[in-house]
Formats: structure tokens, sequence, C-alpha cells
């Protein structure tokens, strides 16, 4: 893919405001063509997964980084790293459970709710749910089964948006016969 | 802010989400409507975030270099390579590496998957063109990857 070195920061803006906006399209299309929030929630996690399984080898790709050693190092690589090349914030990580396996992304603000309401017929819509399918998939990729959820959202009134993130279990890796 | 790649990920899943969902009940035409129409919404809005700083146009023709040069830039990442036009509405944009079909592999196999993937696209060039005061249809072709023409033909009122 050819890309132009030198662009302006309003170069930038404009293509986080192009992805809003499809992105807000998507979300529209979605809601008119599934009766209920539940529906649109399930096919936005969907999405988000098809997306992770991808985008987590162009992150790869770019990115150099090795092979995380555990949960925690996982966690400040997505935040720091990932959400920064990706959606240009960075996201801070708190509230770790006593085992270590589970912590929160808390967003100061969300790039694809720019400019977004809800409306009061869609109190359940999790707007932003494509970012818990994509995390989920893409950690599916590196042998991570995570569950990923919206703890809080700015949209529909908390203050900040918060992404809980849980470890559920390695995957293995399913080498064919013969081949260890 | 969004990164470019960010984009082009979610645009190949609506386009696969559209055609797997919607094909079974829709039909591919309708289909492609859609992404049109989609696109339509988000043109409209990038072109009001666009031109609020630029001066008004002095006509068409002006109009239509905008959308080549800035507009392109900001949505595709280059410029048109090539504008004709047979100064009486018609207009062929050629864009001979076009953003969304880089990924295809060139050569033939995949030429008539290439409309799915152009039409989002239309609906931007078609959005923005009406907020800009034209209404327009606006159509793509592909005949050698990933290179496309755009023919813009401006409805007179």
């Amino acid at each position: 893919m050819s890309r132009q070195s030198n662009r302006t920061t309003d170069s930038k803006k404009m293509n986080s405001e192009l992805f809003t906006l499809t992105y807000g399209a998507l979300v529209t299309q979605l809601c008119k063509d599934y009766e209920n929030d539940e529906e649109v929630n399930k096919q936005l996690d969907k999405m988000g997964y098809n997306i992770g399984v991808r985008l987590i080898e162009d992150f790869l790709a770019r990115s150099s980084i090795g092979r995380c050693q555990d949960f925690r190092e996982t966690a400040d690589i997505i935040a720091k790293v990932a959400f920064k090349m990706y959606l240009g914030i960075t996201p801070s990580v708190t509230n770790w459970s006593p085992g270590g396996d589970e912590f929160s992304l808390i967003l100061e603000n969300n790039p694809l709710a720019d400019f977004v309401e809800l409306p009061d017929n869609h109190s359940t819509l999790i707007y932003s749910n494509l970012l818990c399918g994509a995390l989920r998939g893409a950690l599916e990729m590196v042998q991570m089964a995570v569950d990923v959820k919206f703890a809080q959202d700015s949209l529909r009134g908390d203050n900040v948006t918060e992404i809980r993130m849980k470890f559920i279990k390695r995957i293995e890796e399913n080498l064919p016969a013969g081949e260890e | 802010m969004a990164d470019d790649s960010l984009f082009e990920f979610l645009h190949m899943e609506i386009v696969s989400h559209i055609f797997n969902e919607q094909q079974s009940s829709k039909g591919e035409a309708a289909c492609i409507s859609l992404l049109e129409a989609m696109g339509f919404r988000v043109g409209q809005g990038l072109i009001e975030r666009l031109t609020r700083d630029t001066p008004s146009f002095k006509d068409e023709l002006d109009i239509m270099k905008f959308i080549c040069k800035d507009f392109w830039t900001k949505v595709f990442r280059r410029q048109v390579d090539n504008l004709r036009t047979n100064h009486q509405g018609t207009y062929v944009l050629q864009d001979n590496k076009f953003s969304f079909l880089t990924q295809f592999s060139g050569g033939k196999q995949y030429l008539d998957q290439a409309p799915k993937y152009l039409a989002f696209s239309c609906g931007v060039v078609r959005g923005a063109l009406s907020n800009l005061g034209l209404e327009s249809v606006v159509t793509a072709e592909v005949s050698i990857m990933p290179s496309c023409k755009f023919q813009v033909v401006i409805q007179k009122l």
C-alpha cells in the first residue's frame, strides 16, 4: 500500500472522521436491519471479531513486538501500542483483579463515538461493541481466550468509557500430528 | 486519530457483512445500493467538515478539481491521476492505484468482485457533490486492477 509520508495533522483528523462517520453509518444500518439492540450488539461483536483476527497480523507486522510474558504485559501493549497505533488514544490500565486475570481500560474519549448521541429507544445498544469483538478476535489469534465487555460507556451517561477484559484461558496451539 | 488501515479493515468487513447477511433476502443489486447509500451519508458529512474553511467554488469544474485533489487526498490518500470531461456535465476520474483495490491480486481473477468494493466510494463521492450543490450519478468501473475509473454525471435540474 502506498502511503504519503508527509501527513499533516489535518489529514489525520480527516481520516479519523471518515472512520467515525463510516462506523456511524454501519451502526445505523444495523439498527435498521435488526429489530432489537441485542441483535445489533451481537452483529457488531461478530464483525469486530472478524476485523480483529486480521488486524492482529497488521499490528504484529508493524510493531515488531515479541511475545508477551504475561497478561499484565499484554494489557500494557494493548493500551500503549495498539490503541495508540490504530485509534490515536492511550487508555489507562487500572482495576486489576487480585488474581491478575482481569483489568479495565479507561478511555477518556472514544473516537468511534465522536459526534454521536444515543436516542432514547436504543438505551441498551452498545455502540462501540466492535471494539470488544476486535480485541477478542485479535487476542484469540495469539492464543489467548478473553472475555471483553463494556463496563461503562460515556454514550450512556457515564463519565468515562471503561472496557473490562478478563483472561479465560490459554488456547493450545493445534499442531497437526507428527509435527511436534 | 484513527489509522488508515483501520478504515480499510472496517470497509472490508462492512462489504462482507452486507453481502453475506443480506444476500439471501435482498440480492446483489440491493446490497450494492445499500453500500452506496451508506457512502452517501458519509460523503455528505465529510465534505461539510472538509470545506468549512475553504472559499466558495467558482464553478462546476472548480468543484470537480477540488474533489480530485483535496477530497480524494483526504479520503483515499492520493490524488486522482486523470480527470477528463466533455464540459457538458460528464466527468471521468481515473485513479491508477485505488486504495481499496490495492489489496486484491492483480489480474482478472477477482474483477467481478471489484464493484462491491467500489459502491461505498461511489456513494461517498455522490454525497460530497450533493452537499456542494451538485446532484449527480456516480458509477465506477475497473478494467485492470488496481486502476479504476469513476464516472460522474451531473444532473441538471
